[in-house]
């Protein structure tokens, strides 16, 4: 049963197409490795075994019958940010204590109209705050990977750390995940997984848990390129109860797996190669170049000037939105209360308790960034060095660049801890990430080789607005030269 | 800019979060770091620049003024710590 799990998901939805296995058989295999693995790896926050075997049983009979969508019968984990309808949504958060949503959101209502099944919902940083998982409810996700002849623990990024590591150690076919900052690519970075990140307004944000709204987007996380481009096909819709979904068809990704990249041009912006860039790291850079230009693609230097700024600027405009998307968790409507002398003092008593550290912390940075006095200094600036970000993007885009090649990041998976006492220090893991979400544009991370101590790195495609397929076509080109990673099964 | 104890107490309380005296010290620090982190966007040149407001060039969409959802009062109570006839109770709040 287990080899049923090792099957990516294109060969996965090969064989149910084929009837050679069934939707229920993938299903009960997935389901015995998340029993037996979750204990250690806890990727998984809730499980939803009955309705999973349930909805495996309709996809046999859909495909028994010819009628397969284009997910038939493939077992799928959901980032715990996705409103699942009558299932465990909580963010990670206590303060949504027992809330299960009487609603679907539009991402995972599309997954399961194309005959998906629901596997259970991934663990998270809380609200998906975080870069390394640690600062969920329910307790640290483990990463597949350990270093060679090491028993340490290591985090597997964040925030999307239950997503990244459920797909590296065969807990599901692929999985949802959402990124603000990097929450999808850096995971994926550090568990050898391939992360996309798509355009702002590609995949609807309707029953999203929100962070920070003008941020956040919803993306794959798989084990190959075709798999990412399947799952995001379907991922992505115009939605009208999104208002920033874009009135724009969605392609057929996985057409463009294995298209030519001759004449592509591709930039590399010397902004990246930042102070204290492990050799590692800049020589992994250095074979994607070469990787990319050997198969005919042209590379170029471009200035990207506004870059050290990327994080800063975030730092102040995704907690200012954070503190205004939370307001919402009042203890009147839903989730965790915690009783006081009055109202105010029960709203205060129920944010004390349900909220963890992270989330206080860039709670109060917001409310402090907008509060009066302070607006233009902070968010309003901010706001403006956002604008100088894009344009710099733009300028490259202009000048006939089709996609930027960089790392994913600063550094592979690392211990729990290891950046605990200084905040800025486990911001700076986004260092490469987060220009992305301030411009809003696609960004991938793919697997693109190991450390010395055997722990696997990535690389980032950044995209123009809408160029998902052409970073699909040039990630392909690094995951032939590179190779597929895998983590040693210990677990 | 830094803030001072009182400062994060302050803002703690405009964000309905109740923090102990030990706490709100903690966070002083770790404001602070973040605070002056932050700062180096005082180096940017920004005159003339316009703040972002969207990232994607689009009109907002708009939908018709019309009743499009809801009817199901049950529902949307139903995740209340304390709800009595689909009405979200509280504790009082006029005397």
């Amino acid at each position: 049963m287990t080899e049923l799990t090792k099957l990516t998901l294109a060969e996965a939805r090969a064989r149910l197409a084929a009837r050679e296995i069934t939707a229920s058989e993938l299903t009960q295999a997935y389901l015995a490795a998340i029993e037996a693995a979750n204990p250690t790896i806890n990727a998984y926050v809730a499980v939803t075994a009955e309705r999973a075997l349930e909805m495996a049983r309709r996809s046999d009979e859909r495909l028994a019958r010819g009628e397969g969508g284009a997910l038939e019968g493939i077992p799928l984990g959901i980032k715990d940010l996705f409103a699942t309808e009558g299932v465990h949504t909580q963010a990670c958060s206590h303060i949504l204590d027992g809330f299960k949503p009487p609603y679907e959101s539009t991402v995972t209502a599309n997954l399961w109209a194309d005959g998906a099944v629901m596997l259970g919902k991934l663990n998270m940083d809380e609200f998906a705050m975080g870069s390394s998982n640690e600062t969920s409810y329910y307790g640290n996700v483990v990463n597949p990977w350990r270093r060679e002849g090491s028993n340490e623990a290591l985090v597997p990024g964040g925030s999307s750390g239950g997503s990244a590591a459920a797909v590296a150690a065969w807990l599901c076919a692929g999985a949802t995940a959402t990124d603000t900052g990097g929450s999808i690519r850096q995971p994926a970075a550090l568990t050898g997984t391939v992360g996309m990140k798509p355009t702002y307004g590609r995949c609807s944000r309707w029953g999203v848990v929100a962070f920070a709204s003008s941020l956040d987007q919803a993306g794959p996380i798989t084990r190959t390129l075709r798999d990412n481009a399947i799952m995001m096909r379907s991922m992505a819709s115009v939605d009208a109860k999104d208002t920033t979904s874009v009135d724009m068809p969605v392609p057929d990704y996985e057409a463009a797996i294995g298209r030519s990249v001759k004449g592509l041009k591709i930039g590399i912006p010397a902004e990246y190669r930042i102070d204290g860039l492990p050799a590692e790291i800049a020589a992994l850079w250095q074979q994607g170049i070469d990787w990319l230009k050997a198969a005919g693609a042209e590379i170029v230097e471009i200035s990207l000037p506004h870059t050290k700024y990327a994080l800063p600027a975030y730092y102040i405009v995704a907690p200012a939105e954070a503190s205004s998307n939370l307001a919402r968790y009042d203890g009147v409507r839903y989730g965790l209360r915690v009783p006081g002398e009055d109202i105010a003092d029960m709203y205060e008593n129920t944010r004390a308790a349900g909220f963890g550290a992270e989330v206080k912390r860039r709670v109060l940075i917001g409310t402090y960034v907008l509060s009066a006095g302070y607006y233009d200094a902070y968010y309003l600036r901010a706001q403006k060095v956002r604008s100088l970000i894009k344009r710099d993007f733009d300028e490259a885009f202009d000048a006939g660049v089709d996609a930027i090649l960089t790392p994913a990041t600063p550094d592979a998976a690392f211990a729990p801890g290891a950046f605990s006492g200084d905040p800025v220090q486990m911001y700076l893991n986004d260092v490469f990430t987060v220009t992305v979400n301030m411009a809003g544009l696609p960004g991938l991370a793919v697997p693109a080789g190991l450390t010395g101590s055997g722990l696997p790195l990535g690389l980032q495609l950044i995209g123009r607005p809408f160029g998902e397929e052409t970073l699909y076509t040039l990630g392909t080109v690094i995951e032939e030269a590179a190779g597929r990673f895998e983590p040693g099964k210990w677990w | 800019m830094s803030v001072d104890v009182d400062t994060v107490k302050r803002v703690a309380h405009l964000a309905r979060i109740k923090v102990t005296d030990e706490e709100a010290g903690r966070m002083t620090g770790e404001l602070n770091t973040i605070l002056a982190f932050v700062e180096q966007l005082d180096e940017v040149n920004v005159d003339g620049v316009e703040p972002m407001t969207s990232v994607v060039h689009q009109q907002m969409k708009k939908r018709a003024d019309v009743v499009s959802d809801g009817g199901y009062p049950d529902k949307v109570v139903a995740n209340a710590p304390a709800s009595d006839d689909n009405f979200f109770m509280v504790p009082k709040v006029v005397e």
